[in-house]
């Protein structure tokens, strides 16, 4: 084996989007379908997207829908109240990919965790989370540990979760552990299952009987993915599960998600990697602080950002104008009472000492203009040499 | 965009260089006879697939690896001695940061001790070139009295740049320096070591994956072949010329 270093002038532009893709990997790429979530306590009652999700997957897609209404989540720690999460509310539903997107530190895993009642004992909640499906409605926050357990984690919401090359037990066999899962979930032939899931995954079965440390970091996003379709969820939560893949690996991990929406799955991605989320998600919700502020189409909130938040992070990446938000977000024991995001913003005012509340897909007392974002479009346009 | 040197141009010694380096773990060949020079003033972009040993090049160039094969100099100087063996004076002229600041901090120091430490270990403890240094790296009041694990990666990664420029290395090597960040902390981080580029005219090597990132940064940049990909030693390596 060995190394070699080319000239810098020869390096090839970054290819076409597809190129890196498994071969039965779907083709990514932000949706332009209108019809955002709506989010703010608007749910879209009685609009089933009938025809919305693609046919071919087993998993069941009438009438499921995720519906999370003022979701609050605070941590009591001595001397300190951590808000982590403020009244958040977006719907998922099947076919489609909702991305999360935020920093570090703002809330989002905490969450996600939320919705599956693994939050540490200190923490206290509040809001509503409707899992609803075909059987019922059931409330996912309060709800008592052994309904969790046997009926939602695993069997009607999978877990993707970080870094799944450490999230594997490195004492035993991937196979041992995808085998595991399925054993738990009373599946009656666990063996030749694992095996279907791997294929299904890009893997080969043998690769199953690696030990973790084995496995390239691709392959253990297979593994955790296999793992996570174990019990046929119809809903995946992906919680930042890129850290630490290469781009090529990136790309690829948003295609094997985009997969599961197409084969009519509902997907929740948590990230900080906007471009990640641009490859995947029909629509995008921006949380700064544990308040989402904007929500709406992927390509609409890229391309012509509303809130100043949503904007600043648009505009920080190396393919845009690579320029930071001034200062940093605040500490969440002590959020301001008002807009969170006033003392880093340009265009605060009085008005900002009050929070400003969620309309029409934006919190903020002094959205952009339209214009302002066709011009952030045309800029991306031509600095773009993507295709 | 780049003046080509006259052939009989004497060689530039004041450079971060590798020349032919080759690097096994065990019996894997990791790098084999590549080189690498890092101009003053200069970003160089070092870029390739996961596993190339991109990561193995940086840690040699900070002189943190010892190579199996071949030679470093440092503005002239060759390294024959690694870590903490190598004299001080070529042991703080490149300073290195990496992907994870978690696993590159003492958990039970403070902010403000992290980014005071080399000072104090080389003789030089000031408090107000520390708080300069940390408000330079966007990092202000109680943050800095924090341990690393009441701080977001972001602010750790702010603390590890703070105090990678503490001793004024003429040399940055960043490996993946922003990788697990988001987007606005990222472009903070690049600005802040731009403008100590600027300003000491150090010179960079920015190691990533992300194109995207290095056509924005680099003034230049190298890609690292795949493992296992049939060249040989290279031999048109200096990219930089």
């Amino acid at each position: 084996m060995s190394a070699r270093v080319s000239t810098g002038g020869d390096l090839p532009p970054r290819g076409p989007s597809g190129e890196d893709l498994p071969p039965d990997g779907a083709l990514p790429g932000p949706s332009s379908a209108a019809e955002p979530v709506p989010a703010g306590g608007s749910p879209a009652a009685g609009s089933v997207p009938a025809g919305d999700s693609l046919a071919g997957g087993s998993a069941p897609d009438g009438g499921n829908r995720l519906r999370v209404e003022e979701l609050t989540v605070s941590f009591r720690l001595p001397g300190a109240t951590v808000r982590a999460v403020t009244g958040a509310s977006f719907e998922v539903r099947p076919g489609r990919c909702l991305a999360l997107v935020g920093e570090s530190g703002c809330g989002k895993s905490v969450l996600a965790h939320a919705l599956l009642g693994l939050l540490p004992g200190n923490a206290e909640v509040a809001g509503r989370a409707h899992l609803e499906t075909p059987d019922g409605s059931l409330e996912l926050l309060g709800a008592p540990e052994a309904v969790l357990a046997r009926r939602v984690r695993g069997r009607a919401v999978g877990l993707i979760p970080q870094s799944p090359a450490t999230h594997l037990t490195p004492v035993r066999t991937a196979r041992a552990q995808v085998e595991e899962a399925l054993r738990e979930l009373g599946h009656p032939r666990p063996r030749e299952r694992a095996d279907e899931l791997a294929l299904r995954q890009g893997l080969h079965p043998a690769d199953l009987d690696r030990y973790p440390h084995e496995l390239s970091g691709g392959m253990a996003q297979r593994v955790a993915n296999a793992m996570a379709l174990a019990g046929d969820p119809w809903l995946i939560l992906a919680d930042e599960p890129t850290g630490g893949l290469d781009r090529p690996l990136v790309d690829r991990a948003m295609a094997a998600l985009r997969g599961l929406c197409d084969e009519g799955r509902a997907v929740l991605l948590i990230t900080h990697d906007l471009r990640a989320a641009e490859r995947v998600a029909d629509d995008l919700a921006v949380m700064y602080a544990g308040r989402l502020v904007e929500t709406g189409p992927a390509g609409r909130v890229l391309d012509r950002p509303r809130h100043p938040y949503a904007a600043g992070l648009v505009n920080a990446q190396p393919d845009r104008a690579f320029v930071p938000i001034l200062g940093m977000p605040p500490e969440l024991t002590r959020l301001p009472d008002g807009c969170a995001f006033a003392p880093r913003c340009p265009s605060a005012d009085g008005a900002c000492a009050a929070p400003p509340p969620m309309a029409d897909g934006v919190a903020c007392h002094h959205p952009l203009e339209d214009d302002r974002g066709v011009r952030a479009a045309a800029r991306r346009a031509s600095e773009d040499d993507r295709v | 965009m780049k003046p080509v040197p006259p052939p009989a141009a004497p060689r530039r010694t004041a450079v971060l260089e590798a020349r032919d380096v080759t690097v096994r773990y065990g019996r894997q060949v990791v790098l084999d006879g590549v080189s690498l020079t890092v101009e003053p003033g200069r970003v160089t972009g070092l870029a390739g697939p996961s596993g190339c040993g991109k990561s193995t090049l940086a840690r040699v160039l900070a002189l943190m690896l010892r190579p199996s094969g071949g030679a470093v100099t440092v503005d002239g100087t060759a390294v024959r001695r690694w870590r903490q063996r190598a004299p001080r004076g070529l042991r703080t002229a490149v300073a290195l940061l990496y992907q994870q600041p978690r696993l590159a901090v003492d958990p039970r120091l403070t902010l403000t001790e992290i980014i005071a430490e080399p000072l104090a270990a080389a003789g030089r403890a000031d408090r107000g070139r520390v708080a300069a240094l940390a408000a330079e790296a966007g990092l202000t009041g109680d943050l800095l009295g924090r341990r690393p694990h009441e701080v977001s990666d972001g602010q750790l990664q702010r603390a590890c740049v703070a105090r990678a420029l503490s001793l004024e290395p003429r040399y940055l090597v960043c490996d993946e320096m922003t990788t697990m960040l988001d987007a606005s902390t990222q472009a903070h981080l690049v600005a802040v070591v731009e403008a100590y580029r600027e300003r000491s005219g150090a010179g960079v090597l920015a190691v990533s994956h992300d194109d995207a990132l290095l056509v924005r940064w680099a003034h230049h940049r190298v890609r690292l072949g795949d493992p296992g990909d049939a060249a040989g030693p290279s031999d048109h390596a200096d990219p930089g010329k």
